[in-house]
Parts: C-alpha cells; sequence; structure tokens
C-alpha cells in the first residue's frame, strides 16, 4: 500500500463509456460513475454479454473508455505507457476461462510475470512460486500443463499467477462460474481472507472486485454492490436486504438458474 | 502495448475488407484485391517496424526470460531441422550438382563449374530452399500456435500481466528464425557441394577435390559472403514477421487459424520470391 497521507480511489470512473474489446467503436456500457476505495470489496453483477469483462479490461487500464475518464491508482488510464508499468503490476486479473499459457506448465504459468518483472532466472523464482502454490493446494499440479487440469484447478492457478506478484487490486470474472460445491466454498473463503488481510500478501487488505451473472452466493453485509443492466452501470452500495432486491434488475440476478429447479 | 498491437492490423482496415461483401463486377473484385494486397502490405511493414522497435527499445528487459525463448526458437528453426536439411543436402547433391557436374565434364567445360556451383546453390537454391523449407515446417507451427494463443485470449493475459506480446512472442521468434535460416543455409550448401562432387566421383567424372575446390573457392568472393548472410537474415526475419503478423496481430476464433495459416504461408511464399528477386538486381547491379 502507499505511504503516502493521501491515497486516491482505487478505481474511479466518471462518465465512462465501455466499449467492447472486438470492437472498439461499440459501446457496451455507457456513463460508468464508480469509485472504487482501497480495501473494498464489490461485485459487480450482470446477466451473461452485459459487458462485465470489459468493464474489468477498462478498470485494470487494458482498454480505453471511449468517452469519460477512467483512473487508476490516481492515474488517468489514457495516459498509462511502459512508464506506468509499475501502477499496472499492482493490478491481478483473472479471466473467467482461467486463459493460462497451455505451453507452460502450471509452475511456469504462475511464475512467468516475476520472472519477466524482476528478471529472475527460473530457480530463484521457483521458491517464491512454490510458496504460492502450496497455499492454493496446487503443489501436486505444479509440473502439469493446463490442458490435463479440471476447470476448477485452472481458475485457481490463475488466481495464482494474478496474486504472484503481491497487487494491491484483484480484478476476477465470474469466478464462480462452472465451479461445484467444494471449489466454490474454498475461493468464497479464500476471497474473504485476502479482503480482510492475508498474511501471505503482508495482512494488508486487498481491494477486490469480482463479476457475477448470479448474486446469490455473494450477498454479505461488507460488500458493495453494483448492476449492469441493459447498458447502465448502477452502483448500489452495501448490500441492505430485501429493499436491495426489490430493484427489477437485482431480482433477476438473485433468481435460481432453471436447471437448479430441474 | 494493446495499442501497438492492433496498429498493424485495425488501423489498415484489412478486417473490413476481409469481411464484406463480395463486388459483382471482375473490375470491383481487383480493385479490392489489389486495395486489400496493399493493406497487408501495409499492416506488414508497420508490424515489422513495430518488432523492431521493441526488439531495440527492450533488448535488456526480461532477459532472463527472454534469452531462453530465442536458444528454444533457434533450436526449434535451426538445429531440430538438421535430420531433414542433411536429406535434402544429399539430395541436392546428388540431383543438381552431381548433374551438373559430370554434364560438364562430359563437355570439356569444368572451368565453369565454380561459378556454375556459386551461381546455383550459394546465391540462388540454398539459401530459397531453405527459407521454403524453415517456412514450411516452422512458419506453418508459427501461425497456428499464436493464432491459437489469440483465440483462446492468451494474449490478453499476457497484457494483463503486464508482458509485451511483442516482446514474449514475436521478438524470440524472428531472431530465431533468421539466425536458424542462416546457419541452416550454410549447412545446407555444404552439404549439397560435398554429397555432389560425391555423385560426380562416382560417375568417374575426371575432376579432383582439389580442383573441384578451387573451382568453387575461385567463383566465390567477399560479397557472396556478406550477401548470403543478409540474404538469409531477410529471409528468416520476413518469414517470422508474415506469420507472427497473421497469428497474433489480428482478432481470431479458432475456426479462422487454420484459413489464417494458409493465408500466411502463401505471402511467405510470395515475401520469399520477392526478397529472392530484389537480391538477384542486388548481385546484378554489384
Amino acid at each position: 500500500m502507499n505511504e503516502t497521507t493521501f491515497n486516491p480511489a482505487v478505481i474511479e470512473m466518471l462518465g465512462a463509456d465501455i466499449t467492447a474489446l472486438r470492437d472498439a467503436s461499440f459501446t457496451v456500457v455507457e456513463n460508468v460513475e464508480w469509485t472504487v476505495q482501497p480495501g473494498e470489496f464489490w461485485v459487480v453483477a450482470g446477466q451473461q454479454h452485459s459487458g462485465k469483462i470489459h468493464l474489468l479490461l477498462h478498470a485494470a487500464g487494458l482498454m480505453m473508455p471511449a468517452r469519460g475518464m477512467c483512473r487508476l491508482f490516481g492515474c488517468d488510464t489514457r495516459e498509462f505507457d511502459e512508464e506506468q508499468i509499475a501502477e499496472r503490476l499492482r493490478v491481478g486479473i483473472v479471466f473467467a476461462d482461467g486463459r493460462l499459457f497451455n505451453q507452460l506448465s502450471i509452475a511456469e504459468n504462475v511464475a512467468l510475470p516475476l520472472r519477466y518483472h524482476k528478471n529472475l532466472a527460473e530457480a530463484e523464482a521457483a521458491r517464491a512460486v512454490e510458496l504460492l502454490l502450496e497455499l492454493l493446494e496446487l503443489t501436486p499440479f505444479a509440473n502439469s500443463t493446463p490442458g490435463s487440469l479440471a476447470s476448477s484447478w485452472r481458475q485457481r492457478a490463475a488466481l495464482a499467477r494474478a496474486l504472484v506478484l503481491k497487487p494491491e487490486l484483484l480484478l476476477l470474472d465470474n469466478p464462480l462460474g462452472g465451479l461445484g460445491v467444494r471449489p466454490r466454498q474454498w475461493l468464497l473463503k479464500f476471497l474473504e481472507q485476502l479482503a480482510t488481510g492475508h498474511e501471505f500478501f503482508g495482512g494488508c487488505p486487498m481491494t477486490i472486485v469480482v463479476t457475477t451473472d448470479d448474486l446469490r452466493a455473494w450477498q454479505h453485509p461488507k460488500r458493495k454492490f453494483a448492476v449492469l443492466h441493459e447498458g447502465n452501470f448502477s452502483g448500489l452500495g452495501a448490500w441492505n436486504g430485501e429493499d436491495f432486491a426489490r430493484s427489477p434488475a437485482v431480482k433477476e440476478l438473485l433468481a435460481e438458474p432453471v436447471e437448479t429447479n430441474l | 502495448m494493446r495499442g501497438e498491437l492492433a496498429k498493424a492490423f485495425q488501423l489498415t482496415g484489412t478486417q473490413v475488407f476481409r469481411h464484406a461483401v463480395t463486388p459483382k463486377s471482375y473490375a470491383d473484385r481487383l480493385g479490392r484485391k489489389l486495395f486489400l494486397a496493399l493493406l497487408t502490405i501495409q499492416g506488414l511493414g508497420a508490424f515489422a517496424l513495430i518488432t523492431l522497435g521493441v526488439m531495440i527499445k527492450k533488448f535488456s528487459v526480461a532477459r532472463s526470460v527472454v534469452q531462453p525463448q530465442v536458444r528454444a526458437e533457434i533450436s526449434r528453426s535451426g538445429s531440430a531441422l538438421m535430420p531433414l536439411f542433411i536429406f535434402v543436402a544429399l539430395a541436392l547433391g546428388f540431383v543438381v550438382v552431381g548433374q551438373a557436374v559430370s554434364a560438364l565434364a562430359r563437355l570439356g567445360q569444368t572451368n565453369y563449374l565454380g561459378s556454375t556451383m556459386v551461381i546455383v546453390i550459394v546465391r540462388e537454391l540454398g539459401p530459397l530452399l531453405t527459407a521454403m523449407l524453415v517456412l514450411a515446417r516452422v512458419g506453418t507451427a508459427n501461425v497456428i500456435e499464436l493464432g491459437t494463443a489469440r483465440a483462446l485470449g492468451e494474449v490478453e493475459a499476457l497484457e494483463a500481466l503486464g508482458i509485451d506480446p511483442v516482446h514474449y512472442l514475436i521478438v524470440p521468434r524472428v531472431i530465431g528464425m533468421a539466425l536458424g535460416i542462416f546457419s541452416l543455409t550454410i549447412y545446407l550448401i555444404l552439404g549439397a557441394l560435398a554429397s555432389g562432387y560425391l555423385f560426380a566421383f562416382l560417375q568417374d567424372v575426371p575432376l579432383t577435390p582439389g580442383d573441384y575446390l578451387k573451382q568453387i573457392t575461385g567463383a566465390l568472393n567477399w560479397l557472396d559472403f556478406a550477401l548470403l548472410a543478409l540474404k538469409t537474415v531477410t529471409f528468416g526475419f520476413f518469414i517470422a514477421i508474415v506469420t507472427c503478423y497473421h497469428g497474433l496481430a489480428q482478432p481470431l476464433r479458432l475456426e479462422d487459424v487454420a484459413r489464417v495459416a494458409v493465408r500466411a504461408v502463401t505471402q511467405g511464399v510470395v515475401v520469399c520470391v520477392l526478397i529472392d528477386a530484389i537480391f538477384i538486381i542486388l548481385y546484378l547491379v554489384t
């Protein structure tokens, strides 16, 4: 964390128009006004194709808003260049499908950012990676390639890769999607530990933003919520029970999926 | 980084033209093909410049990661292909050199042997054949690997980790291919000349190894060595650029990868022939 007295917002979007990854001329979400303060845990909910991943990519400074402004740790993302790489490394992203590098083993995948940014030899990075793999219970799969693992382990390996540089902001795209009951419980517990300050990461509360299309698992009084609905972003604030659930957009995201009813 | 990578492809509007409705008249179709070819050249040029820029600017960045990648690429585009090249060198020697030697000996024109060998093997067939074989063996693999990585979102994942995809994925391939083609050409030329003499020797051509060697060394000058090095490195650089451009610089879906691989190999062949033509002019001028 910054030791300066002035602690800027981690993410600040001011009237930002979020564009699509494949077609930058197409606006997915309009006029986003959103501020994420250090240590907050945000849950951004929206139906499929509502622009959740695009919002995360903009928040991480990997895409520029078509209109408006997006600041990351107080820096305007439009001015991001190679020189601002240090700001980018304060952010860890976990994609919904993991997006691990298929040619590398799990240990190599996790070590890659560490080796690249700190110019470490394989053996030097190995110790740091070993501890992290142990923490995430991935040690038995260290030498496996991503293709040989179940999706829940791939997802966990992607989380390890995002955490290896000990980021201050963690962005997760639909992390519970497709997970079984146990991996779900493990992940929710682990994210809660990160949000309250995990000793492995220096004990500081990590700022977390997750996206989801199913709000039921995320209800928690300490978390803040936002909804993406029909191209609009609505910051709802902290969970406040039934009042909160009256919004039609939230009601949809709280509804049990059809396959569960069947 | 995202902007840099996209610049080479998206700004040229190539994608728009590829997905546009096919025009009805032949003239319009031809016009579109020509325009598309120009846009591709523009995109390839931009991509080559971006790669060169990254290569220079990030020369000392993350060497512990990039250097092993470069070594792996040199091995893939060079030493791993040695068995194939030994076979091709033997075949080339028997088919071309041996026949040329025995034909010239029958005509009593063995004094032209050196210059014939230098023009056919050292200047033309050696570099061009090597480039084509590396394009087929490694270039195709490049497009498929990078195209699949692009389609599966691995490039976005690299960017999210603050790793420049051009630096991590393209630079090692460019260096590896340039050095690989250079080395393989040397081995191919040496192998072809040696096996060619062996073939001629088996046919009882009255030519001693010393005379054969003297003829060839006499026909070679320093410019041949310099242009051979330049030509092979240029082949390697541009084959890597064309294949990586098609694999990485454009948004792909998995189903596009096979089509793009075919396009990349075709363009690779055209680029090699064009480079060869430029070097023929250079040889003629100097």
